[in-house]
């Protein structure tokens, strides 16, 4: 088995300066429902999906690192959420292989919810003096939902983006497993 | 191998949170010129054109989704504004009526206080609540009836003068005829000189009034206030049903002027396609007044 490590960080790399730059440059600009979609948590939980939870934790950690410096934000906080969004992604995919249509929504919904819960409560710790307010609470449900409801073309989108350079793209794992009767090595062999 | 593949796994995971943890340290515990802080700006320095260029290229796709963001909002605007229009519409209909009503109500505390003296014949205060629609509009319907002391052949007025009198009674309404009615007969005098005639409507102008009856020696000059004249008969079996000095109208012209058949035009004070209070007098003059 072959992975293309350098041709995956390189499209990671692209993947990232892209999302981070698509991002701050205009989804923030553009409010739907009253809030504004978050692409970045679902892009995190994506690669942790199609790639694992290594590549998604190192993903998520310099798109944050990337996002912080890039916004003048207190550095290595972004990290540190989209750290455990990605890792929590790929240890899903590894753990649970999973296969439903849905599953790109769900986990894009969770990662939503972690990431700007995280954040909102990383500031709070660092001694962000703003109240907890029930406008707060509905902004953060209205992006969970609204990136719940993008997450899924958002994984196809990076899905193809990474699909050549994945060394093991789930669904043609499955495809194989199905052909070949099992996910066993000695069937693969 | 899986425990090898295992630790290197947590392994990363835990340098990628130290170093998360130390970053957020570092930047803390620096001054605004420490290294981190200079590396943002950096950053900064690098990405602000690209994020401008990317701006540019994106603001098609921004404006788009501004335009169908703002179209829900503005539809989703365009019903409050409506529920709004149409509460403020209510309530400057009320406020206006209770202008109209107020400024009604001022005519007839004047009226009453005034030359005509008219709370001596006991005004009843009614509010009218239908009108004749048809282009002659001669009669009106108000709230209040016998119950109330009304009887026909009572004079009515508002604020601005005569109205008419009471020509049907039911219990708890009447109705009553207005002065351009073509049967209205009302003795009627010129204010200041008191020449006298009588008031009638001319045929095939129900909105103009006019003085008749005067000889040619009475001099009648355009601008002249005519008011009722009261009962002039000494025999107390004519009564008239006006009291006397009620504000009519006012002289527009005078037609075959210094002859027998002169007659005055006289308009109306009393708008009577506005009318909304009315004040029933109930009571005639007492004789001799």
């Amino acid at each position: 088995m072959r992975i293309a490590v350098p041709q995956l960080i390189l499209r990671l790399a692209i993947v990232g300066v892209l999302v981070v730059l698509l991002q701050v440059s205009a989804i923030t600009q553009i409010e739907l429902f009253g809030t504004n979609a978050d692409l970045v948590p679902l892009v995190i939980a994506a690669v942790g999906l199609l790639a694992g939870s290594v590549p998604g934790a190192c993903f998520g950690f310099f798109v944050g690192l990337f996002l912080d410096l890039a916004l003048v934000q207190t550095v290595g906080l972004s990290s540190l959420v989209y750290v455990g969004i990605g890792y929590g992604a790929g240890r899903f995919r590894e753990l649970r292989d999973p296969q439903g249509a849905l599953v790109p929504l769900a986990v894009g919904a969770a990662a939503t919810a972690l990431g700007t819960i995280g954040y909102s409560l990383m500031q709070f710790l660092l001694g962000v003096d703003a109240p907890v307010s029930f406008l707060l609470a509905r902004d953060l449900l209205a992006t969970i939902l609204l990136n719940a409801i993008i997450a899924t073309p958002v994984y196809a989108a990076v899905r193809r983006i990474l699909l050549p350079a994945l060394p093991e793209d789930p669904r043609r794992r499955r495809r194989r497993a199905y052909t070949t009767g099992g996910l066993s090595p000695l069937s693969r062999a | 191998m899986y425990d090898k593949t295992v630790r290197r796994r947590r392994a990363v995971l835990g340098l990628l949170v130290a170093s998360s943890l130390i970053l957020l340290t570092v930047y803390f515990g620096e001054s605004a010129g420490g290294g981190l802080h200079s590396v943002q700006r950096g950053v900064l320095d690098v990405v602000s054109p690209v994020q401008e260029g990317a701006s540019r290229a994106l603001k098609p796709v921004r404006d788009l989704f501004g335009w169908a963001g703002d179209t829900l909002d503005a539809k989703g605007q365009l019903k409050d504004v409506r529920k709004e229009r149409d509460n403020l519409r209510a309530e400057l209909v009320e406020t206006q009526a209770k202008l109209r009503d107020s400024a009604q109500l001022n005519g007839l505390d004047q009226l009453n206080r005034g030359p005509a003296g008219l709370s001596d014949n006991a005004p009843v205060r009614a509010r009218v609540i239908a009108k004749d629609p048809n282009l002659w509009f001669d009669q009106v319907t108000i709230d209040k009836g016998s119950g109330s002391g009304i009887e026909r052949n009572q004079a009515v007025v508002n604020g601005q003068g005569l109205v008419g009198r009471v020509t049907e009674v039911t219990g708890s309404t009447a109705i009553v005829t207005l002065i351009t009615n073509h049967t209205t007969q009302i003795g009627a005098k010129v204010s200041d000189s008191g020449v006298q005639g009588l008031v009638g409507v001319e045929a095939g102008h129900p909105t103009d009034l006019v003085l008749d009856d005067l000889s040619s020696k009475d001099v009648v000059t355009r601008g002249q206030i005519v008011v009722t004249a009261g009962t002039t008969s000494k025999v107390d079996r004519f009564p008239s049903p006006y009291p006397r000095d009620i504000p009519i109208g006012r002289v527009t012209g005078v037609e075959n002027l210094g002859t027998d058949d002169q007659k005055a035009h006289v308009a109306p004070f009393a708008d009577l396609r506005g009318i909304d209070l009315v004040e029933v007098l109930t009571k005639r003059d007492e004789p001799g007044k």
